[in-house]
This record gives C-alpha cells, sequence and structure tokens, in this order.
C-alpha cells in the first residue's frame, strides 16, 4: 500500500508539487494524467529519489515506511520500481548482466540467496518469451542502440524479472506505436495479482484502454484536482485538461 | 550526491589499497647515490662479464648528460638521484631452488596472492617473483624447459645464456634512448627472461611479481622476451608497493622481439602504490617498455590496466618492421585523488601492410589529471598501412582532468589512420537509474566503468580479467559522494 499525504516538493525555488494526497492500496493500478508540466514526473521521481528534488512538507509510506529517507537503492528492494520515460543507456555493459546484478543486490538487501548464472539464465529466458522478444535481448549492452520501444520493453523484461510490488510508469507510453504499446501493457497485466499494484503515469487515454485502471486521477499545478473511475480518463480525452486547474 | 556518511568513505579509502605493508628482512643495501663506481659494484655483485659493465658504464656516462624530460603532464618535485638506493636485496644468498627461499619472502607473496608454491599456484601460470632489486623465485622452471623454453631472471640469463642476452639486450631500447632508460640501463638489476624457440607455443602464462619493499630504494628491472620465428607466448606482470608517505622510484625497460610469424602478448596489471587520497606518497612509475615486430606477420599486442602509482609515465610501443606484422595497444588508465597518469603508445609503420590497432580508456576521478598520448607515424615504405585509434575519457565528479594528444605523422599516400576519441562523465541519470534497480552507487560507477572498458579487458588472459575488474572497483572506491 502506498500512500502519499500532502507532499510538497521542490526544484530549486520552483515548487512543484503543491499538497498532493494519494491512495493505492495492494492490488489496484491507478493512473495519474494531466497536463505537461503539472508535476506528474516529479511526482515520479521524488517517490523513487532521484536527486535534486527537495520535499518540503508531508510524507510518502510504503507499506507503512516512510520511504522519504530511503536511499533510491533500498526503495527498490523495498519493493519500487520505476520504468523510465527515457531508459539511460548503459554502453559496455551487458543486459543480463545488468538484470543479474540488480536481482543480486535486491535478493541481497533482502536477506535472500543470490541467483547464480544458470538458474538466473533460466528466469530470464522465460521472462524473454512471455515479453515476445528476441533472446539476442539479453546479450546487448544495455538500452545501447535499442529503437524507442525496444527500450519501453526493456524496462517491462527488468519489471517481469525484479517483479515489483509496485511498479510506477512514467509516461512509459510515449513514442510508442500501437504495438510496442500492446507489449507494455501485456507487462503490466501479467504482473497484476492481489499484491502488486501500480502508478500509470500517462497523457494520453489510449494506454488505459490497455491496462484497465481501477482509479484516475487528474495531476494538475500540482495537485490532484480530480479522482474518479476507468471512465474519467475518456471523459478528459474528449474535453481536454483545460479549466481543471482552476477546478 | 548521496548520504554515504564520512566514516564510510574513510573506511573505504582506509582499506583501499590492501597491499600496502612492510615484510620486515635483513636486507643488504649499496650505498646511496649513483657513480660510476655504484654502476660497478653492482655489475661486480652480479659477476657480469666485462661487456655488460662496459655497456652500463656508457649508458650512465649518456644519462649524466641528459635531462629529466618534461614535455609530459606531470608535475612532482625534483628527483633527488644522490638520495636513492640503487641495489636492495634479501641478504640470504640467492636461493639455488623454491625450496631454499626465505620463509618470510614465501608468505609476503602468498599475502599477495601469489603462492610461489607449484602445489599452491595458481594452474597453468609460471612466476618469476622480484623483490625490491632482485629475482627471489621463478616457478614451473623444469615444466618449461622440457617446451625448450627458456623463463628465469634476466641475471641467470647474464650468467647462462649470455650470447642471447648480449645480442638482444638494448637492441628494441637502446642504452642511451631516453633519460629513464639510460639510468635503468646503467643500474637494472634484475627482471625477467623469456626465450621462445622457433615454433615453440608457450604451454603455460608467464608471470611476472615486482614488488617494491625497501625504503628509500629505486627498482630498476629490465625484461627482455624474445619470440624466434613461429613461437608464441602470453606474458603478465603485476606489481604492487608498501604504503610509504615518501615518492619512490621505479624506471624499468622492457624489450620485445618478434621474428617471423611470431606473437607476444604483453599484459600488465600495474597497482603500484598510488599515495593517500591527499596525494601523500606513491610509486613514480616512469617506464619504457618497446617491441620489436622484426619478422614477416608477427605481432606484437599490450593490454595494460593501470591503477596504481602516484605518476605514470609509459607508452608502451611497437616498431613495425615486418612486412604484414601487427601491433596492438589496449589501455585502462585509472586515475583518483591527485595520481597523475601521462601515457599511450607509439606505432612506428616501416614494413608494407603494417597494421596497428589502439584502444585506450582513461577514467578519472578525484583531483587526478589523466592524459592519452600517442604517436601513429607512417614511415615511406610502409605502403598500404593501416591504423585504428580509439581513445575513450571518462570523467568521475568535477575537479580531475582528461586529455587526449595525438600526433599522427604520415608519409605515405597509400596508408589508411583512424582516430576516434570522445569524452563522457558518468552521469547523473545512468547512475540514478543503476541506484532504482538495487545497485548502491559504489557498485554502480564499478559497473559503468567496467562496461567502459569491456574492449580492453577482454584482451587481459582470462585469470586476470576478473582480478581487474575488482581492482578497478577498489580503485574508485569513495570516488563519488
Amino acid at each position: 500500500m502506498l500512500e502519499i499525504k500532502n507532499l510538497h516538493a521542490r526544484i530549486g525555488d520552483a515548487e512543484i508539487l503543491k499538497g498532493v494526497t494519494l491512495t493505492i492500496p495492494d492490488g489496484e493500478i491507478h493512473a495519474i494524467m494531466g497536463p505537461n508540466g503539472a508535476g506528474k514526473s516529479t511526482l515520479s521521481y521524488v517517490l523513487s529519489g532521484r536527486d535534486g528534488y527537495e520535499v518540503t512538507e508531508g510524507e510518502v509510506l510504503f507499506n507503512g515506511e516512510n520511504i522519504l529517507e530511503m536511499e533510491p537503492e533500498d526503495r527498490a528492494a523495498a519493493g519500487m520500481l520505476l520504468a523510465f520515460q527515457y531508459p539511460v543507456e548503459l554502453p559496455g555493459v551487458g543486459n543480463a548482466n545488468f538484470l543479474r546484478t540488480s536481482l543480486n543486490a535486491i535478493r541481497r538487501k533482502r536477506g535472500e540467496e543470490e541467483l547464480d548464472a544458470v538458474a538466473f539464465l533460466k528466469l530470464a529466458r522465460a521472462a524473454v518469451k512471455q515479453l515476445a522478444m528476441k533472446e539476442d535481448f539479453l546479450k546487448r549492452n544495455v538500452n545501447v542502440g535499442f529503437s524507442g520501444g525496444e527500450k519501453k520493453r526493456n524496462e517491462m523484461l527488468q519489471m517481469a524479472i525484479l517483479k515489483p510490488h509496485l511498479a510506477i510508469l512514467d509516461e512509459t507510453d510515449s513514442g510508442l506505436d500501437i504495438d510496442a504499446l500492446k507489449i507494455v501493457a501485456e507487462g503490466v497485466n501479467t504482473l497484476r495479482d492481489e499484491k502488486f499494484s501500480a502508478l500509470v503515469i500517462t497523457h494520453y487515454q489510449r494506454l488505459l484502454d490497455h491496462i484497465v485502471p481501477d482509479v484516475v486521477h487528474v495531476l494538475a499545478g500540482g495537485k490532484i484536482v480530480r479522482s474518479g473511475p476507468a471512465s474519467l480518463a475518456l471523459e478528459l480525452e474528449a474535453s481536454g485538461y483545460a479549466g481543471l486547474e482552476a477546478a | 550526491m548521496s548520504t554515504t556518511t564520512e566514516a564510510t568513505i574513510q573506511e573505504l579509502a582506509a582499506q583501499k589499497y590492501k597491499y600496502g605493508f612492510t615484510t620486515d628482512i635483513l636486507m643488504e643495501e649499496f650505498p646511496k647515490g649513483l657513480s660510476a663506481d655504484i654502476v660497478r659494484l653492482i655489475s661486480a655483485k652480479k659477476s657480469e662479464p666485462e661487456w655488460l659493465l662496459e655497456w652500463r658504464l656508457k649508458a650512465y656516462e649518456a644519462w649524466l648528460k641528459m635531462e629529466e624530460p618534461e614535455w609530459a603532464r606531470i608535475h612532482h618535485p625534483p628527483i633527488d638521484y644522490d638520495a636513492l638506493y640503487y641495489y636492495a636485496a634479501p641478504a640470504k644468498a640467492v636461493p639455488k631452488s623454491l625450496d631454499e627461499v626465505d620463509p618470510e619472502l614465501l608468505k609476503t607473496y602468498e599475502k599477495l596472492g601469489i603462492p610461489l608454491n607449484e602445489r599452491a599456484a595458481l594452474a597453468g601460470v609460471a612466476v618469476d617473483a622480484v623483490f625490491d632489486s632482485v629475482s627471489v623465485a621463478t616457478t614451473f622452471r623444469d615444466t618449461l624447459a622440457k617446451a625448450g623454453v627458456i623463463f628465469c631472471s634476466i641475471s641467470e640469463a647474464v650468467k647462462e645464456h649470455p650470447e642471447l642476452v648480449r645480442k638482444y639486450i638494448g637492441s628494441v631500447v637502446p642504452a642511451g634512448d631516453n633519460y629513464f632508460a639510460a639510468l635503468n640501463s646503467a643500474v637494472f638489476s634484475d627482471g625477467s627472461f623469456v626465450f621462445i624457440p622457433k615454433g615453440v607455443k608457450c604451454p603455460m602464462e608467464l608471470s611476472t611479481y615486482f614488488r617494491i619493499n625497501a625504503r628509500n630504494t629505486g627498482q630498476f628491472e629490465r625484461t627482455l622476451i624474445i619470440a624466434e620465428e613461429g613461437a608464441s607466448v602470453s606474458y603478465l606482470e603485476g606489481c604492487t608497493a608498501p604504503m610509504r608517505d615518501e615518492n619512490q622510484l621505479h624506471a624499468a625497460v622492457v624489450e620485445l622481439v618478434a621474428l617471423d610469424d611470431a606473437k607476444i602478448k604483453y599484459s600488465t596489471v600495474q597497482n603500484w602504490y598510488p599515495g593517500d587520497s591527499e596525494g601523500k606518497g606513491g610509486i613514480y612509475n616512469f617506464v619504457t617498455k618497446r617491441g620489436a615486430c622484426r619478422g614477416k606477420n608477427s605481432k606484437i599486442s599490450w593490454t595494460q590496466v593501470e591503477t596504481g602509482s602516484a605518476i605514470t609515465w609509459k607508452y608502451p610501443s611497437c616498431i613495425l618492421q615486418g612486412e604484414g606484422s601487427v601491433g596492438e595497444f589496449y589501455s585502462v588508465a585509472v586515475t583518483n585523488h591527485f595520481q597523475q597518469a601521462d601515457t599511450g603508445t607509439k606505432m612506428i609503420h616501416i614494413g608494407k601492410n603494417t597494421s596497428s590497432t589502439i584502444i585506450s580508456k582513461g577514467i578519472s576521478a578525484g583531483k587526478s589529471n589523466n592524459t592519452y598520448r600517442g604517436l601513429v607515424k607512417i614511415m615511406p615504405g610502409a605502403s598500404g598501412a593501416r591504423n585504428f585509434t580509439q581513445c575513450d575519457s571518462l570523467l568521475i565528479g568535477d575537479q580531475c582532468g582528461a586529455h587526449t594528444v595525438p600526433y599522427i605523422e604520415n608519409r605515405n599516400s597509400s596508408a589508411k589512420v583512424e582516430h576516434e576519441a570522445t569524452t563522457s562523465k558518468i552521469a547523473e541519470d545512468q547512475l540514478f537509474y543503476c541506484r532504482s534497480r538495487g545497485l548502491s552507487e559504489e557498485d554502480a560507477v564499478s559497473l559503468i566503468v567496467n562496461g567502459f572498458c569491456k574492449d580492453v579487458l577482454k584482451e587481459l588472459p582470462m585469470e586476470f580479467a576478473v582480478e581487474a575488474q575488482k581492482l578497478l572497483a577498489v580503485s574508485l572506491e569513495g570516488s563519488v559522494g
């Protein structure tokens, strides 16, 4: 369960989040929509612990723990995973090596046994197959020379292997064609169960045709200005965000 | 950048150099300072033939007339050559077999992870252990002798194989080649000698482990490797030294000779004491390494991982004389804290259709400076010569420097020379990406740096590639945050 309470955050002198309050119970998928500059990406970075964002007020509890005090790697070990809007390239670092290093770092922090190369490869190959990816994906360097769609798929592969309790998807749909969009959605949907929850940040409604959310929130001017069922997304698609900031 | 506490960083810095211990052993040292008499003493101590003494004295005369080079991007207070000891060796007589080696020395090498006991040794690797000025042990000599391979200290080679030494010593790096080479030629005390006869593939990896132990002592070793027609050998050197507050000089010379179709692969993992995080102490590593591809289709390949030393000044080079000969230089140079490195290579293309590849990866952190300096020279007769150079620099933090100084001299219009260079920083988003996947900041840096160096690390012999990876991680500990 993720509880965001009256969260205020700034970058330098600019206050971006001005009191966000939001609760995502286990098993639910919530979508956040909103115009450009509403603070959507800032919210995802504050939740995952990126440097440069100062929280001035409020708290964020993940399964009862205050995560704002935690390093990004400890948040990952606690079961959070941010799928990046722009996945980062790591030249010379093999995808399989990266995934295994990540998985074992997380397992170590949780006091679980690390996976050896053989066990890992079995797991990774199964995930690659499930996501309809080519096996050479594992051999390539992390995101280097990947197309936009491949990079997003790679984020889904990480999700399938790291199996987070809470996934935050930061505009994962941006720049994707319909096939890639379906794969991203499939990646999230296969993880759906009563323990898994997700925060899906998107600019457009179309992703939500494939990942049907339990709740849709509208973030504008640094606050949640409206919340409602999945149908809210369709409504917004028709009417736009105009006028919401004043609400 | 991180909330890693001060204490943790200090802890990391303290455990950083785990080879910094000293060995307490009775040493024989010559009087401080350098003179023709000291040169004679060294030669006499080794019962050298007259010609070698003459050669040394000539080098000494040449050295007196030379001046320390100043063109490199390195800075240090003047070296007082009269304050150094030029010869220091364990006092006990040179052992004839491994059983006679002083147990203190065996313990030292064991602590360094280089067991000299053949049963415990790394399978398939023969080691020559050089302690201060002398070789203290060489393993697997019998196994090698059966294959016709000579692997021994250069002092022994002077006695046992004088004709080979006389023929090749100084033939690649002449005694008066440069200031430090001349100094080495005058006072070199030991080093390794390798001879691979015609058609023989050396059955095991050869390796020399250099250890500086004594205080105020310079180490001047000389290595000579000869591969006859069709022979091949892979050789690796490793180096460590105790942590001391004063700087110590290491001025080595390495000469390689490859005849027709011969292959020499020379790898270095240089981990001399780099000084502390304030820049105090550390080794001055002023080294001349050169290989001559004399024969047709011969090949010399240098791979170096340079993480240690306060200052590194070193340009392993290839003279590509034989038609179709190949020179390679793969380098990773890491500098942290106040370390300085000015390193690169020279590829001199003389023969037709010669080719060379240079891959250099420089990593700078802390307040260090890291320079790649390289020369690609194509002589008029080198028709069809080719060179490919790639120099990449990676910066960690904003107080370090990376510099690339390539020289290209092409005197043959049919030659092809390519040069690529990049400079990048470990981006904040790369670190965050890794950390959001559960990696600690240190592990993230290590992963990114190893990725950056992959093209070079894959050239190292398997046994050492893993060690080198770990070494990179240790060298950069405390470089972020």
